[in-house]
Formats: C-alpha cells, sequence, structure tokens
C-alpha cells in the first residue's frame, strides 16, 4: 500500500509542480501584492501594508474608463450573442439541405486568429486620407454620413469593438445551442402537433425549456469571457488602449504590469482582484437567478 | 366536393407559409453566412492587389484583375514572419506535448490508483478549476522574469504547459474503461504505464486528440503571455508578429502586405479545421470554453 501511494504521487507529480509554480503559489502572492504599498520592482522593497493599491486603482480614471467600456461590451455583446445564437440555431435546426455546410463556415471564427482577423475588421471600418474603407462605402451609398469607427467617435469605435467581439463569440454559442437544440425529444414535438400546438407556442413551451440549461451556461460563461476583453480590443485599436480610449479592465491589468505604463504589479494585482470579484459576483447572481428559472 | 375544395385551399396556404418561412430562413442564414465569410474574402483579396492598386483606389473594388504574389513576398522578406512561423510551431509543439504528459499521467492516477488523500487532491485541483489566467499571471511574469527566462522558450512554454480542466475531461473518459480490464492486464504482469500506454489510451483516442486540437489552437492564438514576456522579435510568435507589423511593420500603409501576412498566419489552422472539422467541432461542444 504504502510503495503505491508513492507511485501515485509520482504519477501526479508533474501535475502538482505545474500548477503548484504557476498558480497556486501565484494565487497567494498576487493578494500579498495588492496589499503591499509602494513595492519597488527593481529593490523588491516595500513601504507598508494596506488598502493603497486598491483606492489608487478605483480612483485611476484610466482605470474607470475601463471598467466603463467593459460593462458597456458586457452588457450589449452578452445578450446580443445569445439571442442572435439562439436564432441562428433554431433556424439551422429547421433545415435539411446544406445545414452542415452552413454549420461549418459559422464556425470557421471560431479556428482563425483574432489578432490577425481583428486587422481586417480595422481595415474594413477605418477611414483613412486615401480611402472611405468598405463600410463607409456602404453607409455612403445608403446615404448614410461616413465616420471613422477605429479613430472617431466613441460610440463609433465602441460599435466595431461590441461587432467584432459577438463575430468572434458567436461560432462556440452556435456550436453549443444546436446540439442542444438537437438532442430535444422528438417525441415532445410530435405530441405537441398532435394536439395542433402553433409553432411559436411550440418554442416557448416546449424548445426554451428544454434546452435553458445550456442557454444559462452560454450567458455564464459569456458574461465571464466579455469581462476578460482584451486581445480584441488590441487587434482593433493597437496596444495603446489606453490612448484610445478603449481600454478594457484586462487590458488595464497588462498595461499596468508591462508597456509603457508598466512595472507596478501591486497596481495591476489591486485591479486583477477587483476584476475577480466582480466576475465572482455577477457568476453567483446568474447562478442563483437560474436556479429559479431553469428546468433541469 | 366543396368540403375538398375548402380542404385544398387550407392545405395550400399552408404549404405557401411553410415555404415562406423556409425562404426567410435560408436568407436569414445565408445573410450571417456572408459576414462570416467576408473578412476572410477581403483578407485575401487585399492581399492579392498590389500596393499600387489598392492606394490607388478611393472606392475599394470587390475584386481585382491582375492578382499579384508581390505582398506573399514583401511579407516574408520585410519582416522575418517564416521565424515567428517556426517560433508557433516550436511553441506549439513543444507545450502541447508536454501537456499531453502531465494531464495523461494526473488523469490516470486520478482514475484509475487508489491511494491516501485522493479525494482532497482531486477536489483542489477541481477548484483550481476557476481561477482565472488573469489573476495568476502577474506573479508568473515576475517568476520568470526573476528566472531570467524573459525571451526564451522555456520562459514561454512552462506557464502554458497545465490545464486543468484537460485533466477532469479525461480523467472521466478513463474512468468509464472497465475495471476488469485492468486487473486483467495486472493478472497478465503488465505494468501500470504498459496498460495506460497499450490499452487506455487507445481506448480513450478520440478525447486524447480532442484536448490536443484545442491545445493546439490555443497555442496558436495565444497573444497575451506571449505579449508579456518577448520583446525580442527573435522570439515572437505569429500573433506578436502581427500586432508588430500593424505598429510599424511595413510602414503604415502597406496594407496589401499586411493582409497576406494575415492570410499566412490564418491558413494553417484553417487547413487543420477543413480536414479535422468534424472532430473540432465536437471536441469544442464537449471541452471548449472560449466565448
Amino acid at each position: 500500500m504504502k510503495q503505491s501511494n508513492l507511485k501515485a504521487w509520482l504519477y501526479l507529480l508533474p501535475a502538482i509542480l505545474f500548477l503548484g509554480i504557476f498558480m497556486v503559489y501565484p494565487l497567494v502572492d498576487v493578494f500579498i501584492y495588492s496589499f503591499e504599498e509602494g513595492y519597488n520592482s527593481a529593490s523588491q522593497t516595500v513601504f507598508g501594508v494596506g488598502l493603497y493599491n486598491y483606492s489608487f486603482v478605483l480612483h485611476d480614471p484610466y482605470f474607470l474608463q475601463a471598467v466603463k467600456n467593459t460593462l458597456i461590451l458586457v452588457v450589449i455583446t452578452v445578450p446580443l450573442s445569445t439571442g442572435f445564437a439562439l436564432l441562428i440555431s433554431v433556424g439551422l435546426n429547421s433545415i435539411k439541405p446544406l445545414r452542415n455546410l452552413y454549420q461549418t463556415v459559422y464556425f470557421l471564427p471560431y479556428v482563425t486568429n483574432t489578432l490577425a482577423v481583428g486587422l481586417v475588421f480595422m481595415i474594413l471600418f477605418k477611414k483613412t486620407a486615401y480611402t472611405d474603407g468598405m463600410v463607409n462605402l456602404l453607409i455612403h451609398a445608403f446615404g448614410g454620413e461616413t465616420v471613422d469607427f477605429i479613430d472617431g467617435p466613441y460610440w463609433a469605435k465602441m460599435f466595431v469593438m461590441c461587432f467584432y467581439t459577438v463575430w468572434v463569440v458567436l461560432p462556440f454559442k452556435i456550436l453549443i445551442l444546436t446540439g442542444a437544440l438537437a438532442s430535444v425529444d422528438q417525441t415532445y414535438y410530435n405530441a405537441a402537433r398532435v394536439d395542433g400546438t402553433s409553432k411559436g407556442r411550440i418554442f416557448r413551451r416546449i424548445t426554451l425549456p428544454m434546452i435553458s440549461p445550456m442557454i444559462f451556461y452560454l450567458v455564464i460563461t459569456g458574461f465571464i469571457g466579455a469581462f476578460k476583453a482584451y486581445s480584441d480590443e488590441v487587434a482593433l485599436f493597437g496596444t495603446n488602449l489606453n490612448a484610445a480610449g478603449m481600454n478594457t479592465i484586462v487590458g488595464y491589468v497588462y498595461d499596468m504590469l508591462y508597456g509603457d505604463s508598466g512595472g507596478y504589479p501591486s497596481y495591476a494585482s489591486a485591479a486583477a482582484l477587483i476584476l475577480f470579484a466582480i466576475v465572482l459576483t455577477i457568476t453567483c447572481v446568474n447562478l442563483l437567478v437560474s436556479k429559479k428559472t431553469v428546468v433541469y | 366536393m366543396d368540403k375538398s375544395t375548402e380542404f385544398e385551399r387550407i392545405e395550400k396556404r399552408t404549404r405557401t407559409k411553410t415555404a415562406a418561412l423556409r425562404t426567410v430562413t435560408y436568407l436569414l442564414l445565408t445573410v450571417w453566412a456572408v459576414f462570416v465569410l467576408f473578412p476572410f474574402y477581403w483578407m485575401i483579396l487585399t492581399s492579392l492587389k498590389s500596393y499600387s492598386a489598392y492606394n490607388g483606389e478611393y472606392i475599394p473594388t470587390f475584386f481585382t484583375l491582375s492578382p499579384t504574389l508581390q505582398n506573399y513576398t514583401e511579407a516574408f522578406t520585410a519582416v522575418p514572419l517564416l521565424r515567428y512561423f517556426g517560433n508557433t510551431l516550436v511553441f506549439t509543439l513543444v507545450t502541447t506535448a508536454a501537456m499531453l504528459v502531465v494531464t495523461v499521467l494526473a488523469a490516470f492516477a486520478f482514475s484509475r490508483l487508489s491511494f491516501r488523500g485522493k479525494n482532497l487532491a482531486f477536489t483542489l485541483f477541481l477548484s483550481l478549476m476557476m481561477i482565472p489566467n488573469e489573476l495568476v499571471i502577474i506573479t508568473n511574469f515576475v517568476t520568470i522574469t526573476n528566472w531570467d527566462l524573459r525571451n526564451t522558450f522555456p520562459g514561454l512554454i512552462l506557464p502554458s504547459v497545465t490545464s486543468v480542466f484537460y485533466i477532469y475531461l479525461l480523467k472521466e473518459n478513463f474512468e468509464l474503461i472497465p475495471e476488469e480490464l485492468y486487473k486483467a492486464a495486472k493478472v497478465d504482469g503488465a505494468s501500470d504505464f504498459k496498460y495506460l500506454w497499450k490499452v487506455m489510451i487507445p481506448i480513450c483516442r478520440p478525447t486524447v486528440i480532442t484536448i490536443t486540437i484545442l491545445k493546439v489552437i490555443e497555442c496558436w492564438n495565444s497573444y497575451v503571455w506571449p505579449r508579456l514576456i518577448t520583446d525580442d522579435e527573435n522570439f515572437f510568435l505569429v500573433s506578436n508578429g502581427i500586432q508588430a507589423i500593424r505598429e510599424n511593420g511595413f510602414g503604415r500603409e502597406n496594407i496589401p502586405a499586411m493582409m497576406a501576412a494575415v492570410v499566412a498566419i490564418s491558413v494553417p489552422l484553417i487547413i487543420l479545421f477543413l480536414i479535422f472539422h468534424k472532430k473540432i467541432m465536437a471536441g469544442v461542444a464537449r471541452g471548449g470554453t472560449k466565448g
């Protein structure tokens, strides 16, 4: 028995080493960092312990801007992408020919490098001295006012950011929802049809309840994912997100850590913990709501 | 007679309604498919336009009559794109291989071996699944910097190896294999390791392939960690390379060359996807988290 104990731990050793060094230790450390005031990375000294880092971060206009951007992004993209994914999945589920083709096409964004495709979006939306860009061409054709979506007004930049985010997250949601829809037991539908139930009623009374666990799963992961938005924004607006006014909370953390304004792991830690607290709270609220409404 | 015409009329109306609904459905689906495909079309199209032709178009055209591969030559010569590719390949292969070894060993221990503290250890492992990367990346950055591993492959790879979720996924899969097989193998005198290698992994091959593909996608697209840990372009991965190209690559306005680089970077994963699309989609449905 003793020997088999040893052997088991030996099998686990690599995992424990990696997780210990790169996950458990950092987790403890990030708390310590966040309370150490005036940490100097060169001399590795601190002035004292306290809540100054949190107070600094919460009063930093860049952080507040990042929180505002992230919140707007979350509030717009999570419901929109989930609803849209539901619409597309229901559509996909109702057709036979070409279904696989559509499904494959819709999934394509998932396997692409978001940084690379973000550049394409930037070019489509950007307005330069040489050209108005594709999107502005269309706006112009429909008689609208052209606008620079990349360096222009705030709402325009926010629009591109939300649009690109929805484009990036939809594949996963469509995949999950089509899977959920396909697994609903056909006998329910047959029974409802025998009773002469209308299509809308079938959808509301059978389909939605049956796939509600998956919808809530997507809402929860969607919230978490949207709160962590960062690389999509870099792809669209460049690495200096503060200058573009489009930073996100995660972007703020990384900027504090590294880059032009970097070198402050304490501020970064405090900001990361604030983010974690927000995400945890929202996830708990989501779980509570889902307990009340989801049918299992 | 009257009744049957009435019946026919109702049936006809229903049929028109169904047909109309079907048309609307296909229309909607096609519109979104165009939205998905258009950026890909645009990047390929732009990458084939010559520099002067692109900049000469105030109103961009939707096709080109004189495609050129000039931009691809430019993309591979003006910036070390090939080196970025090589780096990403090394990073992806080593990280994925290391992840597989660590994951398989841990999953095996949790699913087949009995030892003291197993439940506690597994619970602790599971609770680590909730820890977001953003929280630990700060210390990892400091750790790697202190170890003098910035701008090295070990520095890039080491913190990216483990995924608790994959251990969990594989462990669940391993547990589906009947215990009798294990006992039989023991009777035949096979060692644990041989059993793991010859029996468990072949049986669970779909799951192993799934996590391999997911990890490859993750590695190929990873941006944040490589950006933090490399500032020497000799160690850039493709994501960082593309960002560097964007900020100061070919001179800001050479967009066709930029698009050629984007196409070159996107192609490997798209080919992988076209070959394995069934496996990838099934795998992501089971274990994906992005989005």
